[in-house]
């Protein structure tokens, strides 16, 4: 018997409630056999209207070209491309928290990790959406793959970070997608298993590919999980930090600086548990996940929050002492003159106070705790990184090295707002269909960490906690 | 495809798992398999079952990745079209960091989930014979095959004494075929065999 098999009294039970296996499954499984309730088809709605209006917007958009988007000479980049950044950033928790959570064997990456994959892969879904609408010419979208052609053949330039780009988010959703799926199949043959409808029983067993859960099987799931967390860990740093260099290899002052990998990483993750925070308060007061979510799993992605968003913080403020350290005109006057003050000083301030002054309150473990002021907050946060990346790409933009091509004032257009709009719109969608027909709980793993770190499991460890060191190392090996 | 005739011992705790595991074994009964609804940290090793190779197989992909990666990029940069790229070096090594990456994450992740997937024979509508509903579920469920060597009674009290929760016998399908899972009948079955609960 291992000694680490037993959890200490001080850490807090993952899963609530006196649970058997059988219960995870009902507690899971239910709400998606029960019918959609009017809560949802609201929701769902309202989803598919914007996704509609979004459409909309992209068809004016792709029949008259980016002007449509009140972008000029000046200012090529706004709010597509800050919502591009956004989407990208948002999708980092789900891999932070399915991935370098695994490998860093915490436990309470479990209650959370399915919606949080399943946030990550409709987030980059999204993103892709920006670059590549905005290439105005949607059609030749293809240009950007290097395959041959009867241009030479006239190969892509493999030293620019936009193409990097494209390798990069491309691999991202593949990769967030196989690992996300791969775990889904065990949990797909439980609702299979359980299925009383016709059309349930034909779509849970064409989507478990015929899982049936032998030893080797598990087996060779764990290694794939363990091999998929390894390489999803470098690749989630390595896709923002290649969205960062996007900007960081410019010469446009503002864009020029070696901090901003790092600082894009965390503001990713930052905005990312924010968002996952938003959907998790939503979805385990509506399924009746309170045991699973617990204020606990809360808390500790509070304190996510609070690290990332001090990161940030301090990322800020050095870019600012650079701008006038470094001494160079340029730099000094983007940040000084035309960042923190003029026309666009408003937004700094609001992205200042959002992501940096605010989340500091989660200093606090009363408001870590509080599930109205977490709410509050992730919304505030991701307002807030909006803005980082609106004030990163416009401020830097719209007083350029010529001053006769200044461009005060960029406002975007209804169909710029509709195509943000729009990708609320399938990011929502996406996600009300999962939390309806897919379990939002990792069942097989909430059952593989129940008899360690359940509440009534741990309420059996009592008798252990009240026994000195020696007498607990003499049982176990007596045990053995 | 063999049908064959089993045994079938469900366990609802891994405690009793375990030994009796351990004692089939000794028995020297033929486990077919162990389906559970969770993986099971050591049953692979109690089961005498070698560890995988799957992640080596990971590690031939991925090397693939980054070696494709890298002839290409240099191929093209230095035979195929030198371009004079604002008076960079025609082999940017450097520069070719983060696509040989890339490349090298997704051909590990892609081969590694297809080589996985065809190992486990997992695919959209495939279909096997499962040995009870509740294997995903919450019981562990051994099926034990019955040759002629084996008495099918004795597997069966040797199996309540192991403290399984329920036993039974059952004529199963130990391969594959393409159907769906809202439908009961086999593609090569000419009829509906009776299975025996």
């Amino acid at each position: 018997m291992s000694l680490l098999k037993y959890e200490s009294q001080v850490r807090e039970p993952l899963v609530d409630g006196n649970k058997t296996y059988h219960q995870v499954t009902e507690d899971i499984c239910g709400p998606v056999e029960a019918a959609p309730s009017r809560l949802w088809w609201i929701g769902f709605i309202i989803s598919v209207a914007l996704l509609l209006f979004g459409v909309v917007s992209i068809y004016k958009e792709v029949v008259y070209g980016t002007g449509m988007w009140n972008l000029n000479k000046t200012i090529g980049w706004g709010w597509d491309i800050t919502n591009f950044v956004w989407w990208v950033g948002i999708g980092h928790a789900g891999t932070l928290i399915s991935a370098i959570l695994l490998l860093f064997r915490q436990g309470w990456r479990t209650g959370v990790n399915r919606a949080a994959e399943a946030m990550t892969i409709f987030a980059v879904m999204c993103a892709g959406q920006f670059p590549v609408w905005h290439m105005g010419r949607v059609w030749m979208a293809f240009f950007v793959f290097p395959y041959p052609n009867t241009r030479g053949p006239l190969w892509v330039n493999f030293n620019s970070p936009l193409l990097w780009d494209v390798f990069a988010i491309s691999t991202y959703f593949t990769v967030s997608l196989l690992f996300w799926y791969s775990g889904l199949i065990p949990d797909l043959a439980t609702l299979r298993d359980r299925a009383k409808k016709k059309w349930a029983k034909a779509f849970y067993g064409v989507t478990s590919f015929g899982w049936t859960g032998s030893t080797k099987h598990w087996q060779r799931h764990e290694s794939l999980s363990l091999v998929l967390a390894g390489l999803s860990t470098p690749l989630v740093l390595s896709v923002h930090t290649i969205v960062s260099f996007d900007f960081a290899t410019s010469v446009i002052p503002g864009w020029h600086t070696t901090i901003f990998p790092p600082y894009f990483v965390a503001g990713a993750i930052f905005s990312g548990f924010a968002m996952v925070q938003t959907l998790m308060l939503v979805t385990r007061k509506v399924m009746n996940l309170e045991d699973y979510i617990t204020i606990s799993h809360i808390e500790n992605m509070n304190k996510v929050i609070v690290l990332t968003g001090s990161i940030v913080g301090c990322a800020y403020l050095t870019e600012l002492f650079m701008a006038w350290y470094g001494a160079s005109k340029y730099e000094y006057d983007i940040f000084f003159k035309y960042r923190i003050a003029g026309p666009y000083g408003w937004s700094y301030w609001l992205m200042m106070t959002c992501n940096v002054i605010t989340p500091q309150l989660f200093w606090v473990k009363k408001l870590r705790r509080n599930i109205a002021f977490t709410f509050l907050m992730s919304v505030v946060v991701n307002i807030g990184m909006w803005f980082e990346r609106f004030v990163i790409i416009v401020s830097s933009l719209y007083r350029d090295y010529l001053p006769s091509s200044w461009s005060v004032y960029y406002r975007p257009s209804i169909w710029e707002v509709g195509f943000y709009l729009g990708s609320f719109g399938l990011f929502f969608t996406c996600y009300f269909l999962f939390s309806k027909y897919f379990p939002v709980i990792a069942i097989a793993e909430i059952k593989h960490i129940l008899k360690k770190s359940g509440e009534s499991f741990k309420e059996a460890m009592d008798p252990l906690e009240e026994q000195s060191v020696d007498e607990f190392v003499h049982q176990a090996h007596a045990h053995h | 495809m063999p049908v064959k005739k089993f045994v079938v011992g469900c366990f609802d705790d891994e405690k009793t798992l375990f030994p009796a595991v351990k004692n089939t074994r000794k028995a020297g009964y033929k486990i077919h398999d162990l389906y559970t609804p969770f993986p099971i940290h050591g049953l692979d090793k109690a089961m005498g079952l070698r560890d995988t190779s799957l992640h080596t197989a990971g590690f031939i992909y991925a090397i693939t990745g980054t070696t494709t990666a890298l002839t290409f990029m240099s191929w093209v940069f230095t035979k195929d079209w030198p371009l004079n790229i604002g008076g960079k070096p025609h082999l940017p090594l450097p520069a070719f960091i983060p696509i040989v990456f890339e490349l090298t994450v997704l051909c590990a992740a892609v081969g590694m989930v297809l080589t996985f997937c065809y190992l486990c024979q997992l695919a959209p509508f495939v279909k096997k014979d499962h040995f009870h509903l509740r294997a995903t579920d919450d019981l562990m469920v051994m099926p034990i095959e019955i040759t002629d060597k084996t008495n099918a009674d004795e597997v069966k009290a040797f199996l309540q004494n192991a403290g399984a929760v329920e036993v039974f016998e059952k004529e199963a399908e130990t391969g594959w075929w393409i159907g769906r899972y809202d439908r009961d009948r086999k593609v090569f079955e000419k009829e509906e065999k009776t299975v025996i609960a």
